[in-house]
């Protein structure tokens, strides 16, 4: 274990040039620059509470409900879909260096978490417009909030980078799921109309729908249930344990498959 | 310091490559073929029970036909490949210089790709700013500093990568038909530059089909063939034997280089 954290601190000034290349590339060449990672989101959710709000009957929260699920599903997607490709990316380099590989899909993980984090501001104004401001004792449901989905989209991302390295097909495949995914998130409908119905079973299996939840209930002011919180949890830190090993197993064979 | 130290020990490597008949990247060729049992592998030894030991201050010329396990012996060396049986003993700071030219971000500028090359690298910050200047005049780029790479030749790209790999002072260089890089004045500089390098004590590994520049540069040799050594020994013994094998007439200085 102490070689392990001796050696990540030795790649320390490799991980943060990575994640500066991820942050500078993302958004090179563009007016706004990192703009848009808050116009992006704030645009997208003006019309899906335009479209969904007029389906479904809105509510003062609905913009809230509806960004806070944008914003994380978003990060979810976007950080996976990368991490899945972070392998084979860089093969040019990994050919060349011997360097720890784990370093890819962590580093592009950390990117976009940053990107999301600095999308996060547009919140507030849409907190000013609904009127509703975070309460002390609802507010701290953030931090595991976030942490959950951190670790649920590192454990996904070094599985399925890992697999990718083998099957390029995973790629493809990835992005149908998260489509099933983006369904079972509730993030443009109210979430009591499925948990009213026979399907609750889905969105509970969902790990992602609870970091949502736990999100949601920070900003506008609820108590989570606590199986959300521990099943998040539970999901995310076995799928990155299994990711871990997975990765390490097979991290040798990477370069006679690139 | 001390000669007759060793620097790099080789002791029995083979590395086993896996040749699919098909290539096979998709999950679903990947199913048919394992569960109606035609997943075989044609086996490829591209290096078999290769051992030598090198001093420090040692130069080795690697001799061999294309195809003979040359480039694999260098990565594995410089530990982008694992051997599949064997160990390799290192003893110090290697600097490959494999491929020069790859491995770099396109869409970055020359600047932005020297920090994270030499993050690659594992050079430190501190370090890369001390040298900065130093690289991009060696590599002749001081107008193109802020110009993304994708537009550079490919001399200048490879110019970049000798000029970056060869600013540390390394105890081992790995060189795979690298100076062979860039214009004849350029070929001058980087060759003097290598030899910097030797007085200062560096073990080289050195691949090149020129055997004047082999002889010029190395104190020893082994010939590759099919991935087994064939020969080891002193430079003009084994150079001249290799001639011998491969009915090569003595070649006047440059009508290799043409």
């Amino acid at each position: 274990m102490k070689k392990y954290l001796k050696s990540f601190k030795s790649y320390t000034f490799l991980l943060s040039e990575l994640v500066k290349r991820g942050i500078r590339l993302k958004y090179r060449r563009s007016y706004l620059g990192i703009l848009w990672s808050l116009a992006e989101p704030l645009m997208t959710t003006i019309v899906l509470v335009i479209v969904f709000g007029t389906l479904f009957g809105r509510s003062r929260e609905f913009p809230l409900y509806v960004m806070s699920g944008k914003l994380l599903y978003g990060f979810f997607s976007a950080a996976t879909k990368s991490g899945c490709k972070s392998v084979r990316r860089n093969a040019s380099m990994i050919k060349k260096v011997y360097v720890a590989k784990y370093l890819y899909p962590l580093s592009s993980v950390l990117f976009n978490f940053i990107i999301f984090a600095i999308s996060l501001l547009v919140i507030i104004p849409v907190c000013i417009y609904c009127g509703i401001f975070p309460q002390l004792q609802y507010v701290w449901q953030l931090i595991p909030g976030l942490l959950n989905l951190l670790i649920l989209t590192l454990g996904v991302s070094v599985v399925l980078a890992t697999l990718n390295v083998f099957f390029r097909d995973i790629e493809y495949l990835w992005n149908v799921l998260l489509m099933i995914i983006m369904y079972l998130c509730a993030i443009f409908y109210p979430v009591e109309r499925l948990m009213d119905s026979g399907w609750a079973w889905l969105l509970n299996l969902n790990p992602l729908y609870g970091c949502i939840d736990m999100f949601r209930g920070a900003l506008i002011g609820y108590q989570v249930e606590f199986y959300y919180f521990a099943y998040s949890f539970i999901f995310g830190v076995v799928t990155l344990i299994i990711g871990l090993v997975f990765f390490k197993a097979k991290q040798d064979e990477f370069i006679l498959h690139l | 310091m001390a000669k007759n130290k060793t620097s790099i020990r080789v002791e029995n490597v083979s590395m086993k490559f896996n040749l699919n008949a098909e290539k096979l990247d998709s999950v679903k060729e990947f199913m048919i073929k394992f569960i109606t049992g035609k997943l075989h592998y044609n086996e490829f030894w591209a290096l078999t029970d290769v051992s030598f030991e090198l001093e420090k201050g040692d130069r080795l010329g690697i001799l061999g036909l294309n195809g003979a396990g040359k480039s694999t012996l260098l990565k594995a060396i410089a530990g982008v490949y694992k051997p599949t049986t064997g160990h390799i003993y290192k003893g110090g700071k290697i600097a490959p210089l494999l491929e020069l030219g790859a491995g770099f971000e396109m869409q970055y500028t020359a600047r932005e790709n020297v920090y994270l090359y030499g993050a690659i690298l594992g050079y430190t910050k501190e370090f890369i700013d001390s040298k900065f200047d130093e690289i991009i005049e060696f590599a002749e780029l001081e107008k193109f500093v802020d110009v993304p790479i994708k537009n550079f030749s490919s001399g200048m790209r490879s110019r970049l990568g000798f000029a970056i790999c060869t600013s540390v002072c390394p105890d081992i260089l790995i060189l795979d038909e690298v100076l062979s890089v860039g214009d004849s004045k350029f070929k001058m500089k980087s060759e003097a530059r290598v030899r910097e390098m030797m007085a200062n004590d560096a073990t080289v590994l050195f691949v090149s089909h020129s055997i004047e520049q082999v002889k010029r540069i190395c104190n020893k040799a082994i010939i590759l063939d099919h991935g087994k050594v064939i020969e080891m020994g002193e430079v003009n013994e084994v150079a001249a034997h290799y001639m011998e094998m491969n009915g090569i007439v003595e070649e006047p200085e440059d009508a290799g280089n043409k």
